[in-house]
């Protein structure tokens, strides 16, 4: 994992230099520690101590609003930069049916125009979008049926990817 | 547990202490969103929503409104001045008849103790209360008890003052469900004639003399004089009530500490509060304003989370 993380800080410096117009956003909430993880990653291989961090929140942009089983839970949302003609990263754990991502996007636009954005995911999971998204960056590709829960479980830096049957 | 408890916002007496903490919660998310450069979340797209007003209001009507419209809802409004009840038709018609047009939900306010109560038994749709005579006004104390955490931190062992005409305040009786559920200390404070009988059995404390419950509290909630509702006299004359129960800024200075000065508004100038204390840094008269659209927004999405969709 310490490996995959480390791909994908030199990955994300081969496209963004030192990060001078750089942002990253974590998406909440469980991209939020993996972004503080690469974040602090970044900081230290660039020497660049200034690279700007935010956590976004999409619960009020869901496409499943009322229609899910279980009431949405809402986190906070801390970006305290401008995302205004900056290239911004969002950050997430699992890429499942894209459909979180196109929120974080909607979400995203309302906060300014970015003059790009890439979307980094530490786990990918094949055969299961539902909305026409692909990663930029892409620390693991895993296979797993739909009646099946896939979770990233943090001990200190060390991520460990559970799988878990919902049926 | 992240949903209400509840199936209408009628009163704070059914919610739970969870209720008001995840409302607190949502609204924190809300207040965000208001400080963004586009204030507006598109959450309640497919939710129409229609505000019935039987009472004359400004702020919180204008605030359900603005609320409403950060969160994407369509919006019908409705005046009774300017409508069919005049003609004699029934609230259950008139809401019925607003219904058949496909509204989820409805925000009333009603000069009638009980009317919001009364709809939810008949009507299908989930009801808001904005105030229902001298019974309820749940939004306004959310918002109060929304502001004192936000200005203290905390509201619980927080001690709050809640001054004026007692007997006829919908705000009064929210504010104190509501403190009493989140743990605060809470005395009351006004002439006799404005202090309902046995009030005492909700567990609040009664004090006659301004200064010595301004020394006690923590904050202190001027409610406003209802002029319109003084159909017999309750006290000789106004110029009367604000020398016992007016607070200027010479009796506040005269405090031995600084305290929080609330208002749900509109203000009586110089009747309960003087324009200096209204304007100075102790009120928190129009960050309560500000809170009201984020409070509102938050019940509107959580009561609209339990709707089912057909």
């Amino acid at each position: 994992m310490e490996l995959t993380i480390n791909r994908l800080c030199y990955q994300l410096i081969e496209n963004h230099d030192n990060f001078q117009n750089t942002v990253l956003i974590g998406m909440q909430p469980r991209g939020v520690y993996l972004s503080e993880i690469i974040h602090a990653r970044l900081q230290e291989i660039t020497g660049n101590k200034e690279i700007e961090i935010g956590a976004l929140d999409a619960s009020f942009y869901r496409d499943d609003f009322r229609r899910r089983d279980t009431p949405i839970e809402v986190s906070g949302t801390t970006i305290d930069f401008l995302i205004e003609n900056k290239k911004v990263i969002l950050i997430d754990d699992v890429l499942f049916s894209g459909r979180t991502v196109r929120a974080a996007m909607d979400a995203l636009m309302d906060f300014g125009r970015p003059s790009s954005v890439e979307y980094l995911v530490l786990i990918e999971r094949r055969f299961s979008r539902e909305l026409p998204v692909k990663a930029d960056y892409v620390g693991q590709t895993i296979d797993s049926v739909v009646s099946e829960r896939v979770d990233v479980q943090w001990i200190g830096e060390q991520g460990k990817v559970i799988l878990t049957n919902i049926e | 547990m992240s949903s209400l408890s509840v199936d209408h916002v009628l009163g704070i007496k059914d919610l739970t202490k969870e209720d008001l903490e995840l409302i607190f919660k949502t609204a924190d998310n809300f207040k965000d969103v208001l400080n963004r450069p586009i204030k507006k979340v598109p959450s309640l797209r497919d939710i129409t929503v229609a505000n019935l007003f039987f009472e004359n209001s400004t702020r919180t009507r204008l605030s359900f409104e603005l609320a409403e419209k950060r969160l994407s809802a369509d919006v019908i409004n409705f005046s009774a001045a300017s409508s069919s009840v005049k003609k004699g038709e029934t609230l259950i018609d008139t809401v019925n008849n607003i219904l058949a047009m496909k509204v989820d939900l409805v925000v009333m306010r009603h000069p009638n103790a009980g009317a919001a109560q009364f709809l939810s038994k008949n009507v299908d749709a989930r009801i808001v209360n904005a105030g229902d005579g001298a019974h309820e006004h749940p939004t306004q104390a959310l918002l109060d008890t929304f502001s004192i955490r936000e200005k203290l931190g905390k509201v619980k062992g927080v001690k709050v003052l809640i001054v004026g005409d007692i007997l006829h305040s919908r705000v009064a009786l929210s504010n104190i469900f509501a403190l009493q559920k989140l743990g605060a200390e809470v005395k009351l404070c006004g002439p006799r004639t404005l202090m309902p009988k046995h009030i005492e059995s909700l567990g609040v404390k009664v004090e006659y003399d301004l200064r010595k419950g301004l020394e006690w509290c923590d904050v202190a909630n001027m409610l406003r004089i209802q002029l319109e509702r003084q159909d017999i006299k309750y006290f000789p004359s106004l110029r009367e009530y604000t020398m016992m129960y007016g607070l200027d800024l010479e009796l506040l200075n005269s405090l031995s500490k600084k305290i929080v000065i609330m208002h749900p508004g509109p203000i009586n100038r110089g009747v309960e509060i003087s324009s200096d204390i209204a304007d100075s840094e102790h009120a928190i008269i129009l960050d309560q304003v500000e809170n009201g659209v984020a409070i509102r927004m938050a019940v509107l999405y959580l009561l609209a989370e339990k709707i089912d969709r057909q």
